[in-house]
C-alpha cells in the first residue's frame, strides 16, 4: 500500500500538486487520470523518488521515503518496478538483456538463474521469440511488453506504468491492460497506472484518482465513475459520444 | 545574471564530479561497461588519430623546410621543429580539441538521447548510479587516452620525415639528427600531464552536458555542439594555464 498525504510541488512559481493526499491499494490497479498538465506525471515521479516534493509524505507499506536513509532508499528502489511511456528500454542491450538488467545488477544470482527468471518473465508477457533482437527491432508494443517483463523480473512489491498504451493500436492496448491487471493479481502488487485512456479506465480502473489543476477532484472505482455526478469528472470521462451512450446504458440498467 | 549561470552550472559540474564516484555500480557489470567504452572511445579514434597526425606531421615539416631560404640554417631544424610542434602542441593539443569533437559529440548525444528517451529515468527508478554507470566507464576507458597520443607523436614525426626526406626537402641523416638534437624529456612528461588533463576534461564536459540536457532531438544535437565548444575551450584554457605552470 503506498499512502500519499498532502503532498506538494512547485517548479519555480508554478505549483504543480496542491496538497494531494490518497491512498494506492495493495493487489489493486490505481489509476490516476486528469488532463494534460493537471499533475499527474509529476505525481508519479514524486512516488517514483525522481522528484522530491516540498511538504506532504509518501510511505511505502509504512515507510516513509523522506525520512529512509539512502540504503533504505535504494533498498526500496529496487523493490519497485516501472514501465515509461516510451518503453524507456536500454538501445544497446538485447531484450534478454533489458531484462534481466535489474537482476544482473542487484542480485547475486549466477548467469543461468538469471536466464531462467529471464525466460521465465518474456514468458509471462507472451514473448519468447525476440530474446536476442534488439529494442529497435521490435513493435512498440512488444517493447511495452519487454518494459513490463523487466518491471516485473526481480518480482517488484510496487509497480507503476506511465502511460502504458500511448501510441498502441486497441487491440494490443487491451492486452496490455489485461496483462497489467493479471500481474497485479497474481503477485499481489501495489500498481499505479498514469493514464489518459478511457478504455483502460472501464476495464482495469479498480481504483481511480482524477487531478484536475493539481488537486484531487474525485477518486472511486470504475462503477462509481459510471455514476458520478462530479461535474469536472463526467465532463472529462464523457467527452466522447460513444461514453456518453455507455454511461447511458449503465445508469438506465 | 550570466555569470550566476556560469557559477551555478560550474557547481553542478563539480557535484556531478563527486557523485560519479558515490554508489559504485558491481564490478562485474562495471568492467564489460569499461571494455565497451574503451572500443567506442579509443579503439574508435584509433584511424582518425592516425590519418590526421600522420598528415598534419607532413605538413609542418613541409612548411618548414619551405621557411628555411637562408643557407646558413641547417636542415637537421626540420627535424627538429616537427618533433617540438608535434611532440608540445599538436599531438596533445590539437588531437584532443579534434576529440572534444568526435569523442565529445558521440559522449554528449548518447547520453543526451538516454535522458530524452526516459533511459536515465529507469536507472535512477532501479536505484542505480546513473553519473557512476554511464560516466565512470568513459573515465576509466580515457585513462588509456595518452596511449593515443603516443601513437599521434610516432606517426606526426613519422609523417614528417617521410614528407621531409621523400619530398627531397632533406636527408634521412639531417632528420633523424633534428629530432634527436636539444631532446628535453621533460617535454615527454609536460605533454603526458596535459593529455592526462584533457582525457578527464573530454570524458566529463560533454557527459555534463549530456546528463543534465532538456528537450528532444533537437536539443540533443544543441548540447552536443555546446558541449564541443565548452570542451574546446576549457581544453585551450587548461593548456595555456598548464603551460604556465610547467614550462616557465
Amino acid at each position: 500500500m503506498i499512502e500519499v498525504k498532502n503532498i506538494e510541488k512547485s517548479f519555480g512559481d508554478i505549483k504543480i500538486l496542491k496538497g494531494i493526499s490518497t491512498v494506492f491499494e495493495t493487489g489493486k490497479t490505481n489509476l490516476i487520470i486528469g488532463q494534460s498538465g493537471s499533475g499527474k506525471t509529476v505525481l508519479l515521479k514524486s512516488l517514483l523518488g525522481i522528484y522530491i516534493p516540498e511538504s506532504g509524505t509518501i510511505s511505502f507499506d509504512g515507510r516513509i521515503y523522506s525520512e529512509l536513509d539512502p540504503a533504505d532508499k535504494r533498498e526500496l528502489r529496487t523493490e519497485i518496478g516501472m514501465v515509461f511511456q516510451g518503453s524507456a528500454l536500454f538501445d544497446s542491450m538485447t531484450v534478454a538483456e533489458n531484462v534481466g538488467f535489474p537482476l544482473k545488477m542487484f542480485t547475486h544470482d549466477n548467469s543461468k538463474k538469471i536466464r531462467e527468471r529471464v525466460d521465465f518473465a518474456l514468458k509471462r508477457v507472451d514473448l519468447t521469440e525476440a530474446h536476442n533482437k534488439l529494442p529497435s527491432q521490435i513493435s512498440g508494443g512488444m517493447q511495452k511488453r519487454v518494459a513490463i517483463a523487466r518491471a516485473i523480473v526481480n518480482n517488484p512489491k510496487y509497480l507503476f506504468c506511465d502511460e502504458p498504451n500511448s501510441g498502441l493500436d486497441p487491440n494490443t492496448a487491451i492486452l496490455i491492460d489485461n496483462l497489467i491487471k493479471e500481474i497485479t493479481e497474481e503477485y499481489n502488487i501495489t500498481t499505479v497506472i498514469n493514464t489518459h485512456d478511457m478504455n483502460s479506465v472501464m476495464e482495469i480502473g479498480e481504483k481511480i484518482l482524477f487531478l484536475k489543476d493539481g488537486l484531487k477532484a474525485w477518486e472511486g472505482s470504475k462503477e462509481e465513475i459510471f455514476r458520478t455526478d462530479n461535474e469536472a469528472v463526467v465532463e472529462f470521462v464523457y467527452s466522447s459520444n460513444l461514453f456518453k451512450k455507455v454511461r447511458e446504458a449503465y445508469l438506465k440498467e | 545574471m550570466m555569470i550566476i549561470r556560469y557559477i551555478t552550472q560550474i557547481g553542478r559540474y563539480c557535484l556531478m564530479l563527486k557523485e560519479i564516484f558515490n554508489k559504485q555500480t558491481k564490478w562485474s557489470v562495471m568492467k564489460n561497461l569499461i571494455f565497451k567504452e574503451i572500443d567506442d572511445l579509443i579503439i574508435g579514434s584509433l584511424g582518425i588519430v592516425a590519418f590526421i597526425s600522420f598528415f598534419v606531421g607532413g605538413v609542418v615539416a613541409i612548411q618548414t623546410a619551405l621557411n628555411l631560404t637562408n643557407p646558413l640554417i641547417p636542415k637537421y631544424l626540420i627535424g627538429y621543429a616537427t618533433r617540438q610542434s608535434i611532440i608540445l602542441e599538436f599531438a596533445p593539443t590539437f588531437i584532443s580539441i579534434v576529440m572534444a569533437g568526435k569523442m565529445g559529440s558521440f559522449i554528449t548525444s548518447s547520453i543526451g538521447t538516454m535522458r530524452v528517451t526516459e533511459q536515465i529515468d529507469a536507472l535512477e527508478v532501479m536505484g542505480v548510479n546513473s553519473l557512476n554507470y554511464l560516466v565512470f566507464p568513459k573515465l576509466m576507458a580515457l585513462l588509456l587516452y595518452p596511449f593515443l597520443i603516443g601513437i599521434a607523436m610516432f606517426l606526426g614525426i613519422l609523417g614528417g620525415y617521410i614528407a621531409s626526406v621523400y619530398g627531397g626537402f632533406g636527408s634521412s641523416l639531417e632528420f633523424v639528427d633534428g629530432i634527436q638534437r636539444d631532446f628535453t624529456p621533460f617535454h615527454i612528461a609536460y605533454a603526458f600531464i596535459k593529455t592526462f588533463i584533457f582525457a578527464l576534461l573530454l570524458a566529463t564536459i560533454p557527459s555534463f552536458h549530456g546528463y543534465y540536457m532538456k528537450g528532444g532531438a533537437l536539443e540533443v544535437g544543441k548540447a552536443s555542439t555546446v558541449s564541443f565548444v565548452w570542451t574546446s575551450v576549457t581544453i585551450i584554457l587548461m593548456n595555456y594555464i598548464l603551460t604556465q605552470l610547467l614550462l616557465t
